[in-house]
């Protein structure tokens, strides 16, 4: 199809705005010399261009989309229509805390009801995704050494079936990255981590549910390994779907952790964002977090020091956040004062203002209206619906680890790549023509040719049944015609893109 | 109430057995008794649609919408043609995941293209990459591009945003680059200073313009002693004004980076923002992020794909050139839609009505007593001196439905316009102001402003 920039012709456009009578004018201000060169379009054009952009998109809506890893489950509409609503789309980030006590009341409730599902103290929302939430975390980790005097202490260890994030997030933060192999169950190695740990150790980063989908058991032994260590235990919240009402972090001994609103509480992605990351931490590292904090007036310690924080980011005394009395409460308080202030040790800022608060303002909708039956009830439901589909997947595909998953699972394509020639790769393209979104491909790192398959709880058996026998049909194609397993898609708008050529000489802008 | 679950309970339990388990807690048999939740969360109970929204609804009802507002410092108000909000509610666009399965996913795939070229010819630059978080977090990212093992120090303008300042501190902090923040001098980047400097280390020098203050930066000049020196430029700068200044490109920068917030997205109390990055083409392989590029299938059809993933970190892992994974795909989008919504002629009239109603925004103040801070040439902000505190000034004009400018401190307020500011309303303002000052003991804090609104009836009357 053309691009926008193919359509339209000069002159064309909407009238949008009345046209500036007076513009000014100074021999002194260094002007554009280009001409800009922006599409000149009809809104006919333009609302087709999009519209037919949009048929070309496969999204949630669209049908089933078993992305292991990102659980992509279905976007509540009641969400948009509060994240649309005037009263927040329409507040500058920089009014006074009086003008803006409905944001602050958001962002409160989000804070509490967070730490509830996490098990944690204290909160951030500042992050605008995961991997944001990941470096912030791992900031908060190095100031806590650094309090201490203890700046030996470099090294992170990562298990090698981490997500890629991990090891970039630490590289970022300045910590150097230990991997350690995982044992055959696809968990923690016990013996290999009590090798890893020692002086030089800053922290664990650990996703559990891990990302072959398995529950570690020896979660308490591994947190106290590397606490005995002297290092701290750091939770990327990418899996908590699994466990969320069941188990918590906070619980099972990690220190800080990201959460993914827009994984766990149901915003949406957005075709890669935006997202939300807060991270939430346990009290002795509540000092560290960054940005602005919302606190009740009437727990304000020592009137003078309010740090505003709304004139800019200025290095002001801050001081010390009283913690609250905690727990979110049935009946919002009307009246209550909220304030906004920094943290004592507070590591700076991460992003500008309070971080992606309409998406926040998505997620606290969700957890309202999940409330805390609604919470585990949707973990279990996701972990129901990855066994289901695994036991109906079991007569076909291989599983890297045969045994009850939690919300997702990984199959290997191992044995068909080496008999036949057919990869994880050419089964996740025949999926494509069935109106399957394919599962996330060649991961965990550790296991070979991975499907990884991850429904979420708001698919029904039915569509689950569909699925298994999609996928059972597309493998049985494989085994009696395997060459022309590579030829798929067929049925989609393009067809296999040459993505050597792509990345050998970039195009990445249109030349007019 | 309900988790969005399909099956009714009663079916969960059929698959249950299916699996040949007995309840639900199997599911669960790995997790150690010890660590499992049995009391429940200390959450209220589930509501329903309508209570959710009642709620959500009397929430945002505690918040002031102002009607007239003069506040920027890195949040704009800006007029959002009505296709822009339809186009990026389309479904497929809001619940679709990053772009990976490219025969799927070329709406999203041409969209970021498409953005990634206005983005190219707004900054004048060769490479734009698929937006990060913010133009704070892309300045950061920006910084990190430019350092070396040889060039590791990073130099900030005094005359850029504090906010976004305080994240390329934060990401300082992480990488353990030193951080020199150049002091402004009269409200710009202070090339003398520069001069001074051992520059031996020095990685980048990060500009913004228009600046914090809203003045427009010699970038042609800083662009020359930057190099001169052997660092790069990084200019961060206001997507709408580029319609009409010079661009980063042409004055030689080496990356553009900015806020994409003012392209079609409203303020939102902050967020969702965008970050847009652009670089010239020897910097490309630095780029964090994604990047889409133009290729093609089998059959020779144009075929849209992610590109230059070695870059990345689900490729590269600790040595990938940023840990950025989700990025705001919808907000650039969006800017997309604005931008070919408004056409050239259209941005260029937004941008030229904002450095009007700026400059008739400052002619009025002057007219009642305010003095500009600084004496050069701005865009749509301006710094300004007031007759009273200015902390003080905005109260009242708050309790007038005005949000005024930000106050900086002191007398100090940075005040902006953009084409939602008519004429009429900024001589509105300039009345209330009048009638605020005549009325009201505002040379500094005091008790006795709250009364200024009940006195200043009398006075009327």
């Amino acid at each position: 199809m053309k691009l926008i920039f193919e359509m339209g012709a000069p002159g064309r456009g909407s009238e949008l705005l009345p046209v500036c009578k007076t513009p000014y004018k100074s021999q002194k201000v260094a002007f554009r010399k280009k001409t800009l060169r922006l599409p000149e379009v009809s809104e006919t054009e333009l609302s087709r261009h999009y519209t037919e952009l949009a048929k070309q998109t496969h999204g949630v809506n669209d049908g089933f989309y078993p992305l292991g890893s990102c659980t992509m489950k279905y976007n509540p509409k009641v969400n948009e229509e509060a994240a649309a609503l005037p009263g927040f789309t329409q507040i500058h980030p920089l009014q006074d805390s009086s003008d803006v006590q409905g944001c602050l009341t958001v962002l409160s409730e989000m804070e509490k009801a967070l730490c509830e599902i996490t098990g944690m103290d204290a909160c951030t929302l500042q992050p605008a995704a995961g991997a944001h939430g990941e470096f912030t975390g791992l900031l908060l980790m190095k100031a806590y050494h650094v309090s201490r005097g203890d700046i030996a202490r470099k090294k992170i260890i990562v298990p090698d079936s981490a997500h890629g994030t991990n090891p970039a997030s630490a590289a970022m933060a300045g910590f150097d990255v230990v991997n350690i192999a995982s044992n055959e169950d696809g968990c923690v190695d016990l013996e290999a981590l009590k090798r890893a740990v020692g002086e030089d150790t800053a922290g664990l980063m650990l996703t559990n549910p891990n990302t072959v989908g398995l529950f570690d058991p020896n979660i308490a032994e591994i947190t106290r390994i590397v606490h005995e260590a002297g290092g701290l235990c750091y939770y990327d919240g990418a899996n908590l779907n699994a466990i969320m009402g069941i188990t918590r972090p906070g619980d099972m001994g990690f220190d800080v952790m990201h959460l993914n609103l827009h994984k766990t509480f149901s915003t949406p992605h957005g075709g890669g964002g935006p997202g939300s990351g807060p991270v939430a931490c346990k009290e002795f590292l509540a000092e560290f977090l960054p940005g602005l904090r919302v606190i009740s007036a009437k727990n304000r310690s020592g009137k003078g020091q309010m740090v505003s924080g709304k004139s800019g980011c200025k290095e002001d005394p801050a001081i010390r956040c009283e913690n609250e009395v905690r727990g979110f409460r049935d009946e919002l308080r009307m009246d209550e004062v909220l304030e906004e202030c920094r943290a004592s040790g507070a590591i700076g800022d991460v992003r500008s203002f309070c971080g992606n608060f309409l998406v926040i303002v998505r997620a606290y909708a969700y957890i309202l209206t999940l409330g805390r039956e609604g919470i585990p009830e949707a973990a279990t439901g996701a972990v129901l619906n990855a066994n289901y589909m695994m036991h109906g997947l079991k007569p076909y595909y291989r599983m890297a680890y045969d045994r009850t998953c939690m919300h997702e699972f990984v199959v290997t394509l191992e044995q068909e790549k080496h008999d036949r020639n057919v990869s994880a790769l050419d089964i996740a393209k025949a999926l494509l023509d069935h109106g399957i979104h394919p599962p996330t491909m060649y991961f965990p790192l550790i296991v070979h040719e991975a499907l990884m398959i991850e429904p979420t709880e708001t698919e029904s058996r039915e569509t689950l049944d569909a699925a298994i026998q999609i996928f059972a049909e597309v493998l049985k194609q494989s085994e009696e015609k395997p060459e022309e397993m590579h030829q798929y898609p067929q049925a989609t708008p393009i067809g296999r893109p040459d993505e050597v050529s792509a990345a050998r000489k970039p195009v990445v802008r249109y030349e007019f | 109430m309900g988790s969005y679950i399909p099956t009714a309970k009663s079916e969960r339990m059929e698959m249950l057995e299916t699996m040949g388990m007995q309840s639900f807690d199997d599911l669960y048999a790995d997790i150690p008794e010890e660590l499992r939740c049995r009391e429940g969360l200390k959450l209220p109970a589930g509501l329903s649609e309508m209570e959710v929204l009642r709620k959500m609804t009397a929430i945002s009802e505690k918040n002031t919408r102002y009607s007239h507002i003069f506040r920027g410092a890195g949040a704009y108000y800006h007029y959002i043609p009505s296709i822009v909000k339809q186009v990026t509610s389309k479904e497929e666009f809001v619940t679709a995941y990053t772009p990976y399965q490219a025969e799927i996913s070329q709406g999203i795939l041409q969209s970021i293209f498409e953005y990634q070229t206005m983005i190219c010819e707004l900054t004048g630059m060769d490479v734009s990459n698929a937006s990060v978080y913010d133009g704070a977090t892309a300045a950061a990212e920006a910084v990190a591009m430019c350092r070396d093992r040889r060039r590791g120090t990073v130099v900030v303008s005094g005359s850029v945003d504090p906010k976004i300042l305080s994240v390329v501190k934060t990401y300082c902090f992480g990488s353990g680059a030193p951080l020199i923040v150049l002091p402004e001098k009269d409200g710009k980047t202070d090339l003398r200073a520069w001069e001074k400097m051992d520059k031996k280390e020095v990685a980048c020098l990060l500009i913004q313009s228009p600046n914090y203050f809203g003045l427009i930066e010699d970038g042609e000049a800083i662009a020359e002693a930057v190099h001169a020196a052997g660092a790069k430029l990084i200019a961060s700068c206001n997507p709408i004004s580029l319609a009409l200044l010079e661009t980063p490109g042409e004055y030689g920068a080496d990356i553009a980076v900015g806020e994409g917030q003012p392209l079609g997205l409203p303020m939102g109390f902050g967020g969702p923002y965008l970050g847009f990055m652009a670089s010239t083409k020897d910097l490309m392989r630095k780029l964090p992020g994604r990047i889409v590029g133009q290729t093609t299938d089998a059959a020779g059809n144009r075929a849209f794909v992610l590109t230059l993933q070695a870059r990345e970190q689900h490729i590269r892992r600790e040595k990938a050139s940023s840990n950025i994974c989700s990025n705001e795909a919808l907000c650039a989008m969006t800017a997309s839609v604005y931008l070919a919504a408004m056409g050239s002629r259209g941005l260029s009239n937004v941008a030229e009505s904002c450095m009007a109603n700026a400059h008739a925004l400052l002619s009025e103040l002057e007219e009642i007593g305010f003095v500009r801070k600084y004496e050069d040439e701005f865009f749509h902000e301006v710094v300004t001196i007031c007759p009273c505190d200015a902390e003080v000034l905005s109260k009242e004009l708050a309790k007038r439905g005005y949000l005024s400018g930000l106050p900086l401190g002191g007398r100090e307020m940075l005040w902006c316009a953009t084409e939602m500011n008519s004429a009429e309303e900024i001589l509105a303002l300039r009345e209330e102001i009048k009638r605020i000052l005549s009325c009201c003991d505002l040379s500094e804090k005091n008790e006795r402003t709250g009364d200024c609104a009940s006195r200043e009836g009398e006075v009327m009357a």
